[in-house]
């Protein structure tokens, strides 16, 4: 008769586990940390800075470059807002690499954290006769226009509901952002946007070390690992800054604005207050804070 | 009875290990948890830096060598009659596509001080404050361009905001914006390897 446990097979066990809790904890003691650390939200300001400090020496190795990386909370009495001159975007699409440029996106596989789609005018905003693919010799083509899309930031976001680790968050300042150590790369985010903001990493990331933005948000674009989501998160390394997004900065023609919804001087508010504007699937009760005018 | 004991045994031994392991890898860490570090109480940043209400524009963007033009002007007499000029300035000409049928140089340019710009009124006015001289017939976008509307703005959101004067996107003989190339479309879906 063949026994089920006898004490071989307990001994055998017991050696097994011994065996791979030491190989474990003797492989790379960084790689452990690093799986057993805690949600960002979590963290003691200590744990932050030590964080930071050996993410930097991590990203100086890869890319012989000095990095800033910044932790920097939202600011007080701030509520970042955006909005976008539908009557003036050309769809030259110096946003999406301008964003690519500044947020670390991965080149190859590739990942655009903003989509420009062409629309018929004679259709309206109908994203059924939509495309991203348009390539004339130049824009604006005739009988067309151009509605950039990135993350909404809206104020009742889906995507974070749905997430299973809590890896995502409205930060104060009404950022959505992503712990990206945190993210179990589930993709429920992704299936909860309804604007497709949010990107996955399917392959390791690859940024070339001479192209790398080196001033780094922990929140924002750090380099980001293979198997997690990422998304706009409104330029946070520059907007906590006191600068504007990247992509507001790179518009030929001023189509962009930016601003602090809780300031009446702000050029958001100003267009929420003189201006046509619309928001993207109203319906969904999203409410985005992400702002589509006409200045004309 | 005794394979029993030993299924009770191994379970409980093999967390139990687990569980040493958890602590001597956490043990460099030493969280000390009164201490969380909430986001929005760390206040190194709140200070609010101050509104400016200036409009700091850069210089005009004149070509090369053709400003003053009194350099050259102080040797012409002043002819005030609209015409089509042909010798000089014809790439002007050729270009000129501003209300082309009702205007011509002098209506903007001051035919005595040729450094200056002229109001309708006929007020003298800097080549540094273009806009105003605009903003005569197009006073909605001068008011939406004076909140940083109309128009590109860089610097800060909150601090000292930059402005670009109306000739630096706009041509002021052909205004209308040119046609641009547009940067490559992503790569479709199925091309990703």
């Amino acid at each position: 008769m063949k026994k089920e446990n006898s004490r071989r097979i307990f001994l055998k066990n017991l050696s097994l586990a011994t065996f791979s809790a030491l190989a474990l904890s003797g492989c790379n003691m960084k790689k452990v940390d690093e799986f057993l650390q805690k949600n960002f939200r979590t963290l003691t300001k200590k744990e932050v800075d030590d964080l930071i400090k050996n993410l930097v020496i991590e990203y100086k190795e890869k890319y012989h470059k000095d990095f800033h990386l910044s932790a920097k909370p939202a600011l007080e009495e701030t509520l970042f807002g955006y909005a976008l001159d539908l009557s003036r975007c050309i769809g030259c699409r110096r946003c999406v690499y301008a964003c690519v440029k500044e947020n670390n996106q991965s080149r190859n596989p590739q990942i655009h954290w903003i989509q420009v789609l062409q629309m018929e005018k004679e259709k309206g905003i109908d994203f059924a006769y939509s495309t991203v693919q348009y390539n004339p010799e130049t824009v604006p083509d005739k009988d067309h226009f151009y509605v950039p899309i990135g993350c909404q930031q809206c104020r009742n976001p889906q995507c974070i509901k749905v997430c299973p680790a809590k890896a995502t968050w409205q930060e104060p300042d009404g950022i959505v952002v992503i712990d990206y150590n945190w993210c179990i790369g589930c993709r429920y985010c992704m299936a909860a946007c309804p604007y497709g903001a949010r990107h996955f990493n399917w392959g390791e990331p690859n940024v070339p070390a001479e192209e790398i933005n080196t001033e780094m948000h922990y929140l924002g674009n750090r380099p980001r690992m293979k198997g997690v989501v990422e998304k706009c998160t409104f330029c946070v390394q520059r907007t906590r800054e006191g600068k504007y997004p990247a992509c507001v900065e790179i518009c030929p023609v001023g189509a962009r604005k930016f601003g602090n919804l809780l300031d009446p001087e702000s050029e958001v508010r100003y267009i929420l207050a003189n201006k046509r504007v619309l928001v993207l699937k109203q319906e969904l009760n999203t409410q985005p804070k992400f702002y589509y005018f006409f200045g004309i | 009875m005794k394979d029993k004991n030993y299924k009770n045994i191994k379970i409980p031994v093999i967390i139990l290990m687990l569980f040493c392991f958890l602590i001597l890898s956490c043990d460099d860490k030493k969280s000390d948890g009164n201490e969380t570090h909430k986001v929005s109480a760390l206040k190194n940043s709140s200070k609010k830096p101050e509104k400016t209400n200036e409009y700091a524009v850069e210089a005009p963007p004149f070509s090369d060598g053709i400003f003053p033009c009194t350099d050259c002007h102080k040797s012409f007499p002043p002819n005030p009659v609209k015409r089509e000029l042909v010798k000089w300035h014809d790439d002007i000409s050729a270009i000129f596509n501003h209300d082309k049928e009702n205007r011509w140089c002098l209506d903007c340019h001051d035919v005595n001080n040729r450094d200056s710009l002229k109001l309708a009124s006929g007020k003298l006015l800097d080549f540094k404050e273009s806009y105003k001289l605009c903003g005569q017939c197009h006073g909605e976008k001068l008011r939406d361009w004076k909140v940083g509307v109309h128009g590109k703005r860089t610097g800060e959101w909150n601090g000292k905001r930059e402005y670009l004067l109306c000739v630096h996107c706009h041509n002021p003989h052909s205004p209308k914006f040119k046609e641009l190339k547009p940067e490559p479309p992503p790569m479709r879906q199925i091309d990703i390897k």
